[in-house]
C-alpha cells in the first residue's frame, strides 16, 4: 500500500495500441474536393458547374470514392435543407454577388475566373465543414447532394439509416454544437 | 456627538491572545483583494482583549454598554439586507456608565462552533469576525475584526475511481477515467482517455475544471459557473487504441473545498469537463462532478521513511529490505 501522504502521480495503466491501429489509415478519413469549374450553357442561361468529389472511409456514406457535378444553387438548396431540418449551425456559403450579375460591367461578371476561383475555395471550405459533422450525416440531403447524381428536389426528406449498429449500451451524454 | 470638536469619542481596538503565534491566512474579498486574516478551525477558542481609547483625554465618555460579538453570517448579494447569522455570541464587557480613561477589556469565546468554512463566491460570501460595540444614545462605536475559517476533513474511507465509456453513436467512443471521485486541494488528478473508435477529426482535447456557485432555494435557485483551469492533453489527431495520460495538479489553482447546501442557502461544486476540440472547430464534452476537500497539515516523516516511499513509487515495489551487492563486470 503506498503513503498516503506522497501523491502517486504514476500513470494509469492501460492496454497497448495495436500496430495495425496505430499505423494503419485513420478510421476517419473523408476529403473532398470542389474543382474543374465549367460553363454549361449559352448567352443569357449560362452557369457554372464544379466537380464534387468525395473520398472516405467513413461507412456512414454508401460510396467510398463519388463524383458528382453541382452548380451554386445546389450548394444553396443544401444550406437551406440543412439549415430547416438539422439542429446544426450551417456555416457560411461564399456570396451570391449580386452585383455581377448587372450588366455592363467592364469585366466577365460571374463568369471572371478570379470570382470563379473564388467561390470554389468558398464552396470547398463549405462542404468539408458540412459532411464532416456527425448530425449532418444524419441527413438525407446531403448524402443526395454528394452521392446521387442529380438532386430530386420533390425528395421526401429525412434521416439517412445507419447501416453500422451500436453496440455499446452504455454510450450516452453527448453534447455537440 | 463628536461634530465640531465637542463630546468625545473612541477608538476599538481588538487584540487576539495569540496573535503572535497564530497562523494566517490569504482569503481574496468582495473586492478581489487578497488579505491576511488569523486562520481559525472549528472548535477553537476565539479570545483577546478589547482595548477602548478614548480620543480626548480627559473628557469622559458616556456609554449604553460594552459588548462583543463573535458573528458567523452567511449574505447573499441580491439580498444584501437580510444577513442570515448561523453562530452568535455575545459578552457584556461593561454596564452602561461613563468612561473617565482608556481601558482594556478581556473576552474570551470558548471552544466555538464553527461549522462551515470562510467563503467569498460571486453572489454570496460567508464570514465570520468579532465586533465591539460602544452603545451610545445616537451612534454607536463598532470595530470589526474578520477571521478566517477552514473546515478539515481526513481522507475518505471509500474514494472509488471514476471510469465511463461515453460517445456519440458511430463517430466517437472514449473510456475515461479519474483515479479518485474526492480530490484534495493539493491533489493530483490522475487518469486516461482511452479512444475506443474516432470517425472524427479531432484537433486537440483539454480538461477544464469549473465550479458550479448555486444561490437560492425552489423556483429562485441561480447557478453561476466559472472556469478555473483549462488545461491541454492532447494536441493532434488521435486514433483507435491511443491512450491519453492525465496528470493535473490542483495546488496551483485557487479552489475552495466542496460546499453542499451551507446552511441552507448556497452551494459550491466542481466539475472535471472533458472536452474534445475537432477541425471545424465543433466541441464534444463529458462532465463529471469531483468532491473537493480540505487536508490538514501533515507532520513531516523521518528521512529514512521518506526514501523508502521514493523508491517504491519509482519502483512500483515495495522497497527492498536490502540492496543486492553488484560487482562490475
Amino acid at each position: 500500500m503506498s503513503e498516503p501522504t506522497v501523491a502517486d502521480t504514476r500513470r494509469l495503466h492501460s492496454k497497448p495500441q495495436d500496430l495495425t491501429d496505430a499505423y494503419g489509415p485513420p478510421s476517419n478519413f473523408l476529403e473532398i474536393d470542389v474543382y474543374d469549374p465549367q460553363t454549361v450553357g449559352v448567352g443569357r442561361t449560362r452557369y457554372t458547374t464544379y466537380e464534387v468529389r468525395m473520398r472516405t472511409n467513413l461507412p456512414i456514406f454508401k460510396l467510398k470514392d463519388s463524383c458528382v457535378r453541382r452548380r451554386y444553387s445546389d450548394f444553396e438548396w443544401l444550406k437551406n435543407e440543412l439549415e430547416r431540418d438539422s439542429k446544426i449551425v450551417v456555416p457560411p456559403l461564399p456570396g451570391k454577388a449580386l452585383k455581377r450579375l448587372l450588366p455592363f460591367r467592364g469585366d466577365e461578371g460571374i463568369f471572371e475566373e478570379s470570382f470563379i476561383e473564388e467561390r470554389r475555395v468558398g464552396l470547398e471550405q463549405f462542404i468539408n465543414r458540412i459532411a464532416g459533422h456527425p448530425l449532418a450525416q444524419n441527413e438525407r440531403c446531403l448524402h443526395m447532394f454528394l452521392q446521387e447524381e442529380g438532386i430530386d428536389r420533390n425528395y421526401i426528406p429525412g434521416k439517412h439509416s445507419v447501416f453500422t449498429h451500436c453496440c455499446l449500451s452504455t454510450c450516452c451524454n453527448h453534447v455537440c454544437n | 456627538m463628536s461634530f465640531f470638536g465637542f463630546g468625545q469619542s473612541a477608538d476599538i481596538d481588538i487584540v487576539l491572545n495569540d496573535a503572535e503565534t497564530r497562523k494566517k491566512a490569504e482569503h481574496k474579498g468582495e473586492d478581489g483583494k487578497k488579505e491576511k486574516y488569523f486562520l481559525f478551525y472549528d472548535g477553537e477558542t476565539v479570545s483577546g482583549k478589547v482595548n477602548v481609547t478614548l480620543k480626548n483625554p480627559g473628557k469622559r465618555l458616556e456609554h449604553s454598554g460594552i459588548k462583543i460579538e463573535f458573528v458567523g453570517q452567511i449574505e447573499l448579494y441580491y439580498d444584501r439586507g437580510n444577513h442570515h447569522e448561523f453562530v452568535s455570541l455575545v459578552k457584556d464587557l461593561a454596564r452602561p456608565g461613563e468612561m473617565t480613561q482608556s481601558q482594556t477589556f478581556d473576552f474570551d469565546f470558548t471552544h466555538v462552533e464553527k461549522p462551515y468554512e470562510t467563503y467569498s463566491g460571486a453572489n454570496v460570501k460567508l464570514r465570520y469576525f468579532l465586533r465591539a460595540t460602544v452603545g451610545r444614545r445616537l451612534n454607536d462605536i463598532t470595530k470589526e475584526l474578520d477571521i478566517v475559517v477552514h473546515t478539515l476533513s481526513s481522507y475518505p474511507e471509500i474514494n472509488s475511481s471514476i471510469k465511463m465509456e461515453v460517445g456519440i453513436e458511430d463517430c466517437l467512443h472514449i473510456e475515461f477515467e479519474y483515479n479518485k471521485s474526492k480530490y484534495h486541494l493539493k491533489d493530483v488528478i490522475v487518469g486516461k482517455i482511452y479512444f475506443l473508435l474516432v470517425r472524427i477529426k479531432i484537433r486537440h482535447m483539454e480538461i477544464d475544471i469549473i465550479k458550479r456557485e448555486t444561490t437560492g432555494t425552489g423556483p429562485n435557485v441561480y447557478h453561476e459557473n466559472e472556469t478555473i483551469a483549462k488545461y491541454e492533453i492532447m494536441d493532434g489527431a488521435p486514433v483507435r487504441g491511443e491512450s491519453i495520460p492525465i496528470r493535473l495538479f490542483l495546488a496551483g489553482y485557487e479552489m475552495t473545498p466542496t460546499m453542499k447546501d451551507v446552511n441552507k442557502k448556497y452551494s459550491v461544486r466542481y466539475y472535471l469537463n472533458l472536452v474534445l476540440i475537432d477541425e471545424e472547430e465543433r466541441r464534444y464534452f463529458k462532465q463529471q462532478e469531483i468532491t473537493l476537500w480540505r487536508k490538514g497539515d501533515v507532520v513531516r516523516k523521518s528521512m529514512s521513511q521518506q526514501a523508502a516511499i521514493a523508491s517504491q513509487r519509482f519502483e512500483g515495489t515495495d522497497p527492498p529490505l536490502r540492496t543486492p551487492h553488484c560487482s562490475a563486470v
